[in-house]
C-alpha cells in the first residue's frame, strides 16, 4: 500500500498551512501594501528569522536525521551571503561610479570604470585590484550559481574526506569546527580579496531597485524567504521520508549495522550533508541582503554551534521542531538584546536583559538537554497522543542516535 | 700656578668668540694638548651655543637665559652668578660645519673621560652614527682603557669603522674579514654599507666602474622601468603615458571634438590613441613613441648596477663577508624559529593538557575547558588585586586557580555531565551552554575590557644570545612548566592508586566497579583534575597574553584539535599533537612572516588532512585500551 507524501509528511501541510497564513498576515499588516503595524525593520527580521528557519531545518537533516553533528552549516550559510554580496556590491558601485565619472571631459573606457570600481570597494583595504575570486562578480546568474554550487562543493570535497577514512562522532564535529575555524581565518585576511574584517556592506540596496522604498524591498525578500523555507520544507520531509529516509535514520542510530546492510553509507552521508550545504547557502544569499552588511565574524565556529543549539532547543529529528527552535531564539534573543525586555530590579541589583540574556540562554540550553530532550517540538506529541513505544534502552549503539527518550514515532 | 681651561680660551679668545671653520682646529688642539679639567664640558656647552663672553674683562662662561637675564656658570669654578640683563654679554654662535668639528672633538675627549657612562655614551653616539673622523680618536683612547666592557666595545667599534673608513684598502679588507661571521645588527650595517650599490645605465660599461651585477632587462628589471632610466639619463627622449594622452585630448577640446573626432565616441583605447594621432599629425601633441624605437633604444644600452665604493678588492672581501653572516645568519633565524616553535607548543600544550585528561582519558567534550582556563587566569587577576607583591601573588594565585577550577569542575560534572555519560554529542552542547554561561557571567563581573596579570620582574625581560636568537623569559617559564606538568600528569596517572583507579575505570567501568573501585567518585576525581590543571594553565597563559573574558574561546579549538591530532587516550599523544600544531604553524610563519592568520588557517588545513591519513592521531592506541 502506498501512501501520499502528505499522507506520510502531515506535520508538512500544517506547517505549509501555518507558513502561508503568517506570511499573509505580515503582509496585510506591512508598511507598504497594508496597515502599517509592522515597521520595516521588524519585517526585515522576520525575514531574517524564515532564512535562519531554513538553514536551520537543513541542520536538522543533517544532525537530527542523519546523526552527522556538523559544527560548519553556519560557513556554508555564510559563503551564500557572501557570493550575492560580491554581486550586489559591484553592481551598485559600478551604478555609482558610472554616474560619477559622467562629469568627466571624455567618456570613460572600460577599463578606467573597472578600475573606478576597483578603488570604490577596495580601497578600505588598501587596494585596488580586483581579486581573482571576484571574476565573476559582475555578472548576476553566475553569482546566483555560486550560491549553490560553492557550499555544494566544499561540502562535497570536506564530506567526502571525512567521511571515507571514517571520521564519526565528535571527532567529525571537532573537525567541522576546525574547518569552519579556517574558512573564517581566511575570510579574515586583507590578501583574500573580501574586504577582510570590513566584510561586504550596503547589501540591502539592491541594484536596478533603487527607486523602490526600503519598505517593498523588505516585503519582496520577506516573501522570498517564506517561499524558501516552504520549498526547502517539502524538499527536505521528502528527502527524510520514504526509504531514503529510513537509511538515512538508521545511519544516525546504527551506521555499522547499515553498512553490513549492503549500503554505501558514505554515499548517502555525502548527499545528506551536501544538499544541505547548498540549502544553508541558498539561505544566506536571502538572509544578508535584509541584514544589510556581512563579515567573516559571521562565520566564526560559535555561530554554528548556535545552530545546533537552535534544533536542539526545538527538537531535533523533526523539521518543524527546527523551525520552532530558530524562530523562538532567534526573537527572543533579538527581544532581550533589542533593549525591549523589561527589566527585573531586585532591590540590590538590577537585572539588565542585555547582561544577562546569554546566561539565561545557556542556562536554559542546558536545562533542555538535561530534561527535555524531545525539546519544544515534543509537546506536539502530546497533541497527536501516539501510544509510546515500548522499548528498552537507546534507538542505537552509535554517539548521534537518538536517545530512549526522544523516541517517538513519526 | 698651574693653567686653568679659562687661561687657554683667553690665549685663544678670537677664535672662540668668532668661530669660523678656519680657526676652530687650532682651538681644537690647543685644548687637545692642555692638562686641564672641564674640556669636554666646555665643547658641549660651546657646541649647543652656551658659552658666552663678557664684553668687560673678555672672560667666558657657561650660561642659560633666564628671562631677559643669565644665569653663568664659571668654567673652572663652577660657581653659579646670576645677572639681570643680557647687554653686556656677547654669545658665541658656532655654524653648523663647526659644530660638527666640535662634535667630533667632542668624542675624542668623551673616549678618555674618566666617567664610564659618559664614555659608554660616546660610544653609543659612535655606533648611532660611524662618520670617518671618529676612527683617530677612537684608535687612541684604546689603550688607557682600563674597564674590560668598554675596551671590547671600543675594540669592537674600531673594526667596524675600519672596515668602513681606514685609507689603507688592506687594513679595509682585513677589518672586513674580522667582520663576517658576525651577525650584529651594526655589522650587517657596515657590510651593506659598503656594498650599497647604485644603478647606472651606459652604451658601454665604463673601465673604472666597480660593477656590482649587470641587469637583464626582462628579468631584473621591467622594460618599462629600464626606458624610465633612459629617459632620466637623457638616453632616450620621454615616452607618452596614456594619462599624457588622456591629458592632451582634453586640452584639445572645442565644441565636443578632438582632431575631428566626436568626444562621445573616445570611450575605447583605441579611439582616443587614433584620435592622439591626429592630433600629432597637426603638430599640438609630441608624437609616441613607438614599441620597435623603445625596444631598441633599451637593446643598445647596458643597465648595471655599481657599488659606491670604488675600490673593487674591498667590495669583494665585504661580498665574501656578507655571504659569511648570511649563513650565520639563516642558521640564527632557524634557532630563533625553533624556540618560538617551542614556546608556541608549549603553549598549546598547557591549554590542551587539561582536554588530555577529560577528553582524552574521559572522552568527555567540554566545550568551557576554555573557561576554564579563564577563571583561572581571573584568579590570578583578583588575588593581584589583593596582594601586591607579584612573586607572591603568583604563588599564591597557581594553587588558588587550581582549587577554583576544581572546585567548578566537579560541580560541572555533579550537576551535568554525569548525565550524559556515552551521549558525546550532547555533552557538547550542553557544555557549550555552561561555556556562554561562564562567559557572560565573567563580562558581567569584569567588564569586557582587558584586565592585566603583570609578571614578576624576574620574569621580564628576555634571555639575549645575540642580534637574532633571543626568548623572553616568560615563554622559558612556561616551557618549563609546559613540562612539569607532563611529568605531574605522567606521575599520577602512571605511579598512584588514583591513576590507576581512573585507567581502569576509563577502559571498563563496570569491571572497574566490580573490583570495588567507586566509578562515580572516579570520574568526578579525574575531571576536577583535568579542570583544575586548566585553572593553572590560564595563570601561566595570563602572564603573557591579556586577561579578557573571550580568552578561552580563542584556546579551544585549538586544544581539541591538539588532542585528537596527538591521538586521544594519551597523554604523549598530546604532547605530540602540540609539537606538531606548534612547528607547523611556525614553519607556515617562516614563509610569509606578515601573515600570522594565514600560518593559522593553513595549519587547519593540514590538521584536517592529517586526520585523513592518521585518523586516530600520531601516538594512537593499539588493543583493548583503543575502546573499539
Amino acid at each position: 500500500m502506498k501512501k501520499t507524501f502528505i499522507a506520510r509528511n502531515p506535520s508538512a501541510l500544517w506547517f505549509l498551512a501555518a507558513l502561508a497564513i503568517f506570511t499573509i498576515l505580515v503582509t496585510v499588516l506591512s508598511e507598504s501594501v497594508g496597515a502599517g503595524i509592522i515597521s520595516t525593520s521588524f519585517l526585515k527580521t522576520l525575514g531574517k528569522t524564515l532564512c535562519l528557519c531554513l538553514v536551520a531545518i537543513a541542520m536538522d537533516v543533517v544532525w537530527g536525521y542523519c546523526g552527522i553533528l556538523s559544527l560548519g552549516h553556519f560557513a556554508f550559510f555564510g559563503i551564500g551571503g557572501y557570493a550575492i554580496g560580491m554581486w550586489l556590491m559591484y553592481a551598485r558601485t559600478e551604478g555609482i561610479v558610472v554616474t560619477s565619472l559622467q562629469s568627466n571631459p571624455l567618456p570613460s573606457t572600460p577599463q578606467e570604470i573597472t578600475d573606478a570600481i576597483g578603488t570604490q570597494i577596495f580601497g578600505v583595504v588598501g587596494s585596488s585590484e580586483f581579486p581573482a575570486l571576484w571574476a565573476f562578480s559582475q555578472s548576476l546568474p553566475l553569482q546566483l550559481l555560486a550560491v549553490v554550487l560553492v557550499p555544494g562543493l566544499l561540502a562535497l570535497v570536506f564530506g567526502w574526506l571525512a567521511f571515507r577514512s571514517r571520521v564519526t562522532g565528535v571527532y567529525l564535529s571537532i573537525l567541522t569546527q576546525a574547518m569552519t575555524l579556517a574558512l573564517s581565518l581566511y575570510f579574515f585576511q586583507n590578501d583574500t580579496g573580501l574586504r577582510g574584517n570590513n566584510g561586504l556592506s550596503g547589501l540591502q540596496n539592491i541594484p536596478g531597485l533603487e527607486d523602490r522604498s526600503q519598505a517593498t524591498v523588505s516585503l519582496w525578500f520577506f516573501w522570498a524567504s517564506a517561499a524558501a523555507l516552504a520549498m526547502g520544507y517539502i524538499l527536505f520531509a521528502y528527502v527524510v521520508s520514504g526509504k531514503f529516509g529510513s537509511v538515512i535514520r538508521a545511519i544516525r542510530d546504527n551506521e555499522a549495522r547499515v553498512r553490513f546492510l549492503g549500503y554505501h553509507v558514505e554515499h548517502y552521508k555525502l548527499f545528506v550533508f551536501t544538499i544541505t550545504a547548498m540549502v544553508a547557502g541558498i539561505a544566506g544569499a536571502l538572509y544578508y541582503p535584509q541584514a544589510g552588511i556581512i563579515n567573516p565574524a559571521e562565520i566564526a565556529p560559535i555561530a554554528s554551534i548556535y545552530l545546533a543549539v537552535w534544533v536542539a532547543i526545538g527538537g531535533r529529528g523533526r523539521l518543524y521542531g527546527a523551525v520552532i527552535g530558530a524562530t523562538v531564539v532567534s526573537l527572543l534573543s533579538s527581544w532581550f538584546t533589542g533593549g525591549s525586555a523589561p527589566n527585573i530590579n531586585l532591590g540590590f541589583y538590577e537585572i539588565r536583559w542585555t547582561d544577562w540574556w546569554l546566561v539565561l540562554l545557556g542556562v536554559s540550553f542546558v536545562l533542555v538537554t538535561l530534561f527535555l530532550p524531545k525539546g519544544i517540538g515534543g509537546l506536539f506529541d502530546a497533541l497527536v497522543r501516539k501510544p509510546d513505544v515500548d522499548r528498552q534502552g537507546d534507538y542505537g549503539p552509535d554517539k548521534g542516535a537518538w536517545r530512549d527518550e526522544e523516541g517517538a514515532p513519526e | 700656578m698651574a693653567q686653568t681651561l679659562q687661561d687657554i680660551l683667553q690665549e685663544n679668545a678670537e677664535a672662540i668668540a668668532k668661530p669660523s671653520r678656519r680657526t676652530v682646529d687650532k682651538v681644537i688642539s690647543a685644548l687637545a694638548d692642555a692638562p686641564v679639567d672641564g674640556i669636554p664640558t666646555f665643547l658641549e656647552d660651546w657646541r649647543d651655543k652656551a658659552i658666552w663672553q663678557r664684553e668687560t674683562d673678555g672672560l667666558f662662561f657657561s650660561a642659560v637665559k633666564n628671562g631677559d637675564g643669565l644665569i653663568l656658570t664659571d668654567l673652572d669654578s663652577g660657581e653659579e652668578t646670576t645677572v639681570a640683563d643680557d647687554d653686556g654679554f656677547n654669545q658665541s654662535k658656532p655654524n653648523a660645519g663647526v659644530r660638527r668639528v666640535i662634535s667630533s672633538a667632542l668624542v675624542q675627549f668623551l673616549l678618555s673621560d674618566p666617567d664610564i657612562t659618559r664614555r659608554q655614551a660616546a660610544l653609543d653616539a659612535i655606533g648611532r652614527a660611524p662618520s670617518a673622523d671618529q676612527l683617530a680618536p677612537l684608535r687612541d683612547s684604546i689603550d688607557g682603557e682600563p674597564e674590560a666592557d668598554i675596551l671590547a666595545r671600543k675594540q669592537q667599534l674600531e673594526r667596524q669603522l675600519t672596515a668602513q673608513f681606514d685609507e689603507d684598502p688592506d687594513a679595509r679588507i682585513a677589518a672586513i674579514k674580522d667582520l663576517s661571521g658576525n651577525v650584529s645588527v651594526e655589522a650587517r650595517g657596515v657590510i651593506s654599507q659598503i656594498l650599497a650599490t647604485r644603478a647606472f645605465v651606459a652604451a658601454k660599461i665604463p673601465e673604472n666602474a666597480n660593477v656590482a651585477k649587470v641587469l637583464d632587462v626582462g628579468e631584473d628589471l621591467s622594460a618599462q622601468e629600464a626606458y624610465a632610466q633612459l629617459i632620466a639619463a637623457g638616453l632616450a627622449p620621454a615616452s607618452v603615458t596614456p594619462d599624457d594622452v588622456k591629458a592632451s585630448l582634453i586640452a584639445n577640446i572645442t565644441d565636443g571634438r578632438v582632431a575631428g573626432f566626436d568626444v562621445a565616441t573616445l570611450d575605447t583605447d583605441n579611439a582616443r590613441i587614433a584620435a592622439y594621432d591626429a592630433l600629432v599629425a597637426a603638430g599640438d601633441a609630441p608624437p609616441f613613441i613607438p614599441e620597435a624605437d623603445r625596444t631598441a633604444a633599451i637593446g643598445a644600452h647596458t643597465f648595471y648596477l655599481a657599488y659606491i665604493e670604488p675600490n673593487p678588492e674591498v667590495t669583494a672581501a665585504a661580498e665574501d663577508a656578507d655571504k659569511a653572516i648570511g649563513t650565520m645568519l639563516a642558521g640564527g633565524q632557524a634557532i630563533d624559529l625553533t624556540l618560538d616553535a617551542l614556546s608556541l607548543a608549549s603553549i598549546y600544550f598547557l591549554a590542551a593538557i587539561g582536554l588530555a585528561i577529560t577528553f582524552g582519558v574521559m572522552g568527555v567534550i567540554n566545550m568551557a575547558h576554555g573557561e576554564f582556563i579563564m577563571m583561572g587566569a581571573y584568579t590570578g587577576y583578583v588575588v593581584q588585586q589583593f596582594v601586591p607583591d607579584y612573586t607572591l601573588s603568583i604563588l599564591i594565585a597557581l594553587p588558588l586557580a587550581f582549587a577554583v577550577t576544581f572546585a567548578g569542575g566537579v560541580a560541572l560534572e555533579r550537576l551535568v555531565i554525569r548525565h550524559l555519560y556515552h551521549r558525546p554529542l550532547e555533552t557538547l552542547l550542553a557544555t557549550f551552554g555552561i561555556s556562554i554561561v561562564l562567559q557572560q557571567l565573567a563580562k558581567n563581573i569584569f567588564g569586557t575590557q582587558a584586565r592585566p596579570l603583570t609578571s614578576p620582574d624576574w620574569l621580564a625581560g628576555a634571555w639575549v644570545l645575540n642580534d637574532v636568537v633571543q626568548i623572553s623569559y616568560i615563554r622559558i617559564a612556561i616551557f618549563v612548566l609546559a613540562l612539569l606538568f607532563l611529568g605531574l600528569i605522567l606521575f599520577i596517572l602512571k605511579r598512584t592508586r588514583l591513576g590507576l583507579e581512573v585507567r581502569a575505570v576509563t577502559q571498563n567501568p563496570g569491571m572497574a566497579a566490580s573490583m570495588g573501585i567507586n566509578p562515580d567518585k572516579i570520574n568526578m576525581m579525574t575531571f576536577g583534575l583535568g579542570s583544575g590543571i586548566a585553572g593553572i594553565a590560564g595563570v601561566a597563559i595570563g602572564l603573557y597574553a591579556k586577561v579578557t573574558s573571550e580568552m578561552g574561546s580563542d584556546y579551544i579549538v585549538q586544544s581539541f584539535m591538539t588532542v585528537v591530532v596527538g591521538g586521544v587516550g594519551n597523554v604523549w599523544g598530546t604532547l605530540a599533537g602540540a609539537s606538531l600544531i606548534g612547528f607547523t604553524q611556525k614553519g607556515i610563519e617562516w614563509f610569509n612572516p606578515s601573515n600570522t592568520l594565514a600560518a593559522q588557517t593553513y595549519m587547519i588545513l593540514f590538521v584536517i588532512l592529517f586526520i585523513q591519513f592518521r585518523p586516530k592521531g600520531i601516538v594512537a592506541l593499539k588493543g583493548r585500551a583503543a575502546g573499539d
